[in-house]
């Protein structure tokens, strides 16, 4: 092997750390490159995003189950975290944390009946649970303000340090966020990740390997839940504001959207798909009227020319193309 | 004290719902034996029937017979498109994707009606004169009995097509076995087309009827669509008689917990019925158990 060959083994053996660890380099000298607080205000939001969008991808993408619920967990994350902070004064790491794990026992709970339903049966039982949560939160006027929402949440600290700028909350969300990354990275490749991806190929055969079909995606769904929770409470934290706007069936379905079109499966194509959403209203806002047009078509689009999503579709395309041309150059 | 004549009303109430989400529930499940999807654009050819029928009135002129029939066309027409121009152009057999795909097609539907007919809220008029009818005390509206009839009808129609016609036969023919279908010589594409084209009148329908009871704009759709969903799953998705069974008791639950317990909570009551019966039933009540 020569030294030349051994470095780009190396680089092909670690690829997923070493891209992993770019992003992070990128991501700390960011803030410096762009003081600008409005910009970092957007990625900060794709931070936040990519938490749930990766919990999302997770169930869907790799179990191949449907939710168009899931903005409901991260309302019920925003809602609990910042209904505990402003009425007992917990400490908001500790609402956080204690909010998750309701949220992760409420999930468990709607998994075991929900996850024995089946394709459109699921699609229905998640959606139906998110106009429940969006109701209630939207009613409740006591206890979580009605449409009018909760305004005053503590921000976060780290060592007695605020997280009450936008730099600030940079380097917390983004670090948060590539901790999530680089765990899903790694689950998609466990064992629960491959028998995932076995269930959603084939349930039936997946059981017949010896995979427990309903604890695997009773797991993956409580995790995703749990990471979408943990999202809802970043959200709540950096905004210090919330209203039920922000958790609707059509937040839902913007999340799918991120899954969908960065790629059903593809972690990194999450990264793509949430920073694209959330970019392109910012590049529409001239022309606000078609703004809902040309976000559908770039759904439809993308569904239709690459339908397992940017990432892996382009690679795809890519991986043909050289393989094409090194047929014809032997020819 | 709720009296007699107060559980009349609730109850034309929520037949009358009940009537418009089985409709709405027919044009999911019309879709669904055909493709084996949820076709979320359903959605939203609800809200293009009231959107048609208040352009028919107001921008040609039209009288409101006329104006009905051509908003229950251009719904079918709208549909046809989705199929032709939206769903067929991807050769993907996976179901998740060609969900996804109804869900974009949606959003680009609503995009599309706020550009054209813009979002303010608009008001259609009911078929006949705004007149309340005394039934036993309770008032009831003719534009509820116009629904009846009207639903009656499209139902009758929509049996008649599937049990008596050479299309209905193939439209079976698909459902049962959509390969078999092939080797006989049916065109899955025209067939597909043709149940848009009913799941679009269909809707249409009731967007048409109901937006006179309430209001008109780009998003009513969306609630009342979901609801006709959530009938379709409650009946057992893909039955006609499960449809309708399904629509009519979840208008009547909804109107009942609206009246019983709390007229702010009814979407809570009934969407948690909903799950409830789900998790005791996991295949619907009329369903035919797991295939």
């Amino acid at each position: 092997m020569t030294p030349r060959d051994k470095i780009f083994y190396f680089l092909t053996i670690h690829r997923t750390g070493l891209s992993v660890c770019l992003l992070a380099v990128v991501l700390l000298a960011y803030p410096t490159l762009v003081a600008n607080p409005y910009l970092l205000g957007i990625s900060n939001l794709i931070a936040v995003y990519l938490i749930a969008v990766i919990g999302l991808n997770l169930f869907i993408g790799y179990a191949g189950q449907i939710s168009l619920g899931h903005a409901a967990y991260l309302g019920l994350g925003a809602y609990g975290s910042a209904l505990l902070t402003i009425h007992t004064g917990l400490n908001p790491w500790l609402a956080m944390a204690l909010t998750a794990l309701a949220v992760g026992l409420t999930s468990f709970l709607v998994a075991i009946p929900t996850l024995r339903l089946s394709g459109h049966y699921l699609a229905m039982a998640t959606l139906g649970f998110n106009i429940v949560c969006y109701t209630i939160m939207m009613q409740w006027n006591q206890v979580t303000g009605g449409p009018s929402g909760l305004a005053g949440i503590p921000p976060l600290s780290v060592a007695g340090l605020p997280i009450d700028d936008e730099m600030r909350f940079h380097y917390l969300a983004w670090t948060l966020a590539i901790i999530v990354l680089t765990l899903g990275l790694n689950l998609a490749r466990s064992s629960l990740g491959l028998a995932l991806a076995a269930v959603a190929q084939n349930e039936t055969a997946a059981a017949s390997l010896g995979i427990q079909v309903v604890r695997a995606k009773i797991r993956i769904f409580v995790l995703s839940a749990v990471l979408a929770s943990l999202a809802g409470s970043l959200f709540a934290h950096c905004y210090t504001f919330i209203n039920p706007d922000s958790f609707t069936i059509f937040n839902s379905i913007e999340l799918v959207t991120m899954v969908v079109i960065g790629g059903l499966g593809s972690i990194w194509g999450s990264l793509l798909g949430a920073s694209l959403i959330i970019l392109l209203p910012e590049f529409l806002h001239f022309f606000e009227t078609f703004r809902d047009i040309i976000h559908g078509l770039i759904v439809v689009t993308v569904l239709i020319l690459l339908p397992q999503g940017l990432v892996s579709g382009l690679k795809d395309l890519l991986r043909v193309r050289s393989l094409m041309s090194k047929k014809n150059a032997q020819n | 004290m709720p009296t007699l004549t107060d559980f009349l009303q609730f109850l034309f109430a929520g037949l009358t719902n009940g009537a418009i989400y089985a409709l709405i529930a027919l044009g999911f499940c019309v879709v669904h034996n055909t493709m084996g999807i949820v076709n979320f654009t359903q959605v939203d050819l609800v809200s293009l029937g009231g959107m048609f029928l208040y352009s028919a009135l107001f921008l040609f002129g039209l009288p409101m017979p006329l104006a009905l029939a051509g908003a229950v066309a251009a719904a079918a027409l709208s549909g046809m498109a989705v199929e032709r121009f939206g769903i067929r152009p991807s050769r993907s057999g996976n179901h998740l994707v060609l969900i996804f795909l109804t869900i974009g097609l949606s959003v680009i539907l609503r995009g599309i009606m706020k550009l054209v007919w813009g979002k303010n809220r608009m008001a259609v008029p009911p078929l006949t004169a705004d007149e309340p009818i005394r039934l036993f005390g309770a008032t009831l509206l003719p534009q509820i009995l116009w629904i009846f009839l009207l639903t009656t009808a499209a139902v009758i129609l929509l049996i008649w097509i599937f049990r008596h016609t050479t299309l209905g036969l193939c439209m079976r023919g698909v459902a049962s076995n959509p390969a078999a279908a092939a080797v006989v010589g049916i065109d899955a594409g025209r067939i597909r087309m043709v149940s848009f084209a009913i799941a679009g009148a269909m809707g249409g329908l009731a967007g048409a009827l109901v937006t006179p009871i309430t209001t008109l704009s780009y998003d009513v759709g969306v609630l009342l669509g979901l609801k006709g969903f959530a009938a379709a799953i409650l009946g057992g998705f893909g039955s006609f008689g499960g449809a309708i069974a399904g629509g009519l008791l979840l208008g009547l639950l909804e109107s009942l917990a609206a009246a019983g317990l709390s007229s702010a909570y009814k979407d809570v009551i009934a969407f948690g019925l909903l799950l409830l019966v789900l998790f005791i039933r996991p295949q619907g009540l009329f369903g035919a158990g797991k295939r």
